[in-house]
């Protein structure tokens, strides 16, 4: 039977591997433009550009995250079962104490961001202290303490910054290749590879970002039960905030991957087809569940 | 030529054994220092329990023997090696317990907001106690894998290092410890 350890690292490979997928598919698809375009700037121009926008986001992403979900920072005294489960978790991992936030909203919820652990932030909703045990509440801030001890904010900030070159490039291939008035330069081969890429890559961009996103979601569960050696705690927990219906007000599209499970709750109650599960930013409930029911430690 | 040959897999054997060296030490720091980061929990918890006998006294005057023995037992958590000062500390989990079922029947003592902080102070040291015998058990975890593994099993006793013990939990303590008032 596959053991936490197992699982951690086995996720950790695919990781890897889509990282590595997701590189060579923005070089080759690059490298394709500015074949057709006759443009070998291409490439670097929009690297520089790319780099430039998430290096922005990434240093005060936690900021904005944060202020757009209207979190409050708390202390050891205003909430002090809290904070001591958050302070055990940081001696049990021997991460560095992470701000703790609260979002005043009855949908049980949580998130971690900060771009390494010694900027990290872990953020829960009112609704989850409520609805949840203790036991449940030390799995889901489990999850988060190894979001943030395996990087994951920054391998997120990578994987918008890929994500941004292939809709930067494929914008400008498009623009340059009809607008640009000189419809001489490229071989035509190349035009027609490259239009089809314009249209379909930023598209393939998002699904293997998604892939990422689900995958790191496996290995939080896996390493977070690792931390408590109670991957029952975490199991009970998703199943709970899985049969809450409340929608988290304060997430939107684009902060609804951070959270541990979909805020926006618009799965609908049918079994969804593989293709639309493509578009999922995390794995769905049951099969999470199944794969912590399934660890021995 | 032979020379050269010898000498370059000498030099490439002697890169190789110092990298798992220095390897090893950085890993038995962090065993040792996770080894001090559980006395530090214990030390806390040794400074509360004197606080709770006092509060508990003003109330409590009959229960001499409680206060004996969790006395007693108070010493052992500065004593001996990490694994018997943490099975000491579950040990006095057991007698706290019984001292928390005694204030039961002192309703002024349950009232007391001292003896609730400490109360909640002493739950948490032993949580915390747990929190970092998991820590210093995931890097010895990461210093015996290291020690373990083909080649370094081959030398890594000659540079003088041994396996580290786990620090197991006693069964009592793998239970659910939770006292409900």
């Amino acid at each position: 039977m596959a053991t936490a350890y197992t699982h951690a690292s086995s996720n950790k490979r695919k990781a890897w591997f889509w990282l590595v997928v997701f590189v060579l598919f923005v070089v080759g698809v690059g490298y394709i433009f500015s074949l057709a375009l006759d443009m070998p700037w291409i490439l670097p121009v929009a690297i520089a550009i790319a780099i430039f926008q998430s290096g922005i986001s990434y240093w005060s992403s936690d900021k904005i995250v944060l202020s757009i979900s209207r979190a409050k920072e708390i202390d050891k005294k205003t909430n002090q079962e809290l904070y001591r489960l958050v302070e055990n978790l940081s001696i049990a991992s021997g991460l560095p104490m992470p701000k703790i936030y609260i979002i005043a909203d009855s949908a049980p919820n949580a998130f971690a961001t900060g771009r390494d652990p010694k900027h990290a932030v872990v953020c829960v909703t009112t609704g989850l202290i409520e609805k949840l045990d203790k036991q449940e509440l030390e799995g889901v801030l489990a999850h988060e303490f190894s979001h943030i001890g395996n990087y994951d904010i920054r391998l997120q900030t990578i994987i918008v910054i890929l994500v941004g070159l292939i809709a930067l490039m494929a914008d400008w291939f498009i623009y340059l290749r009809f607008f640009g008035g000189d419809d001489d330069n490229g071989n035509w081969v190349f035009v027609l590879i490259g239009l089809v890429l314009a249209l379909l890559s930023p598209l393939a961009a998002s699904l293997i970002q998604l892939a990422i996103s689900r995958k790191r979601e496996y290995l939080a569960d896996a390493d977070g039960a690792l931390l408590t050696r109670n991957p029952d705690g975490l199991a009970r927990a998703l199943e709970a905030i899985s049969k809450d219906t409340e929608p988290l007000e304060v997430a939107n599209k684009a902060t609804a991957h951070l959270y541990i499970t979909n805020p926006l709750k618009d799965q609908k109650d049918s079994k969804k087809s593989h293709f639309a599960s493509l578009f999922d930013t995390h794995p769905p409930i049951e099969e999470r569940v199944k794969a912590l029911r399934d660890m021995s430690m | 030529m032979v020379l050269w040959i010898i000498l370059g897999v000498v030099v490439i054997l002697a890169v190789f054994v110092i990298a798992t060296y220095n390897g090893l030490i950085k890993l038995k720091n962090r065993v040792q220092e996770a080894d001090s980061d559980i006395d530090v929990q214990l030390k806390r918890r040794y400074e509360l329990i004197p606080n709770l006998i006092e509060t508990v006294k003003g109330y409590a005057k009959h229960e001499k023997e409680l206060f004996e023995k969790v006395t007693k037992e108070r010493s052992s958590l500065v004593t001996g090696s990490t694994a018997e000062k943490v099975e000491a500390s579950n040990a006095i989990t057991d007698t706290l317990k019984s001292i928390f079922a005694v204030a039961e029947n002192y309703p002024e003592l349950k009232a007391n907001q001292n003896f609730l902080q400490l109360q909640t102070d002493l739950t948490d040291t032993q949580d915390k106690i747990m929190a970092a015998q998991r820590f210093y058990n995931s890097n010895v975890r990461d210093f015996n894998t290291k020690l373990q593994v083909f080649p370094t099993n081959l030398y890594g006793k000659m540079l003088g290092f041994t396996d580290f013990g786990f620090i197991e939990a006693s069964n009592e303590e793998t239970k659910n410890v939770e006292v409900k008032f």
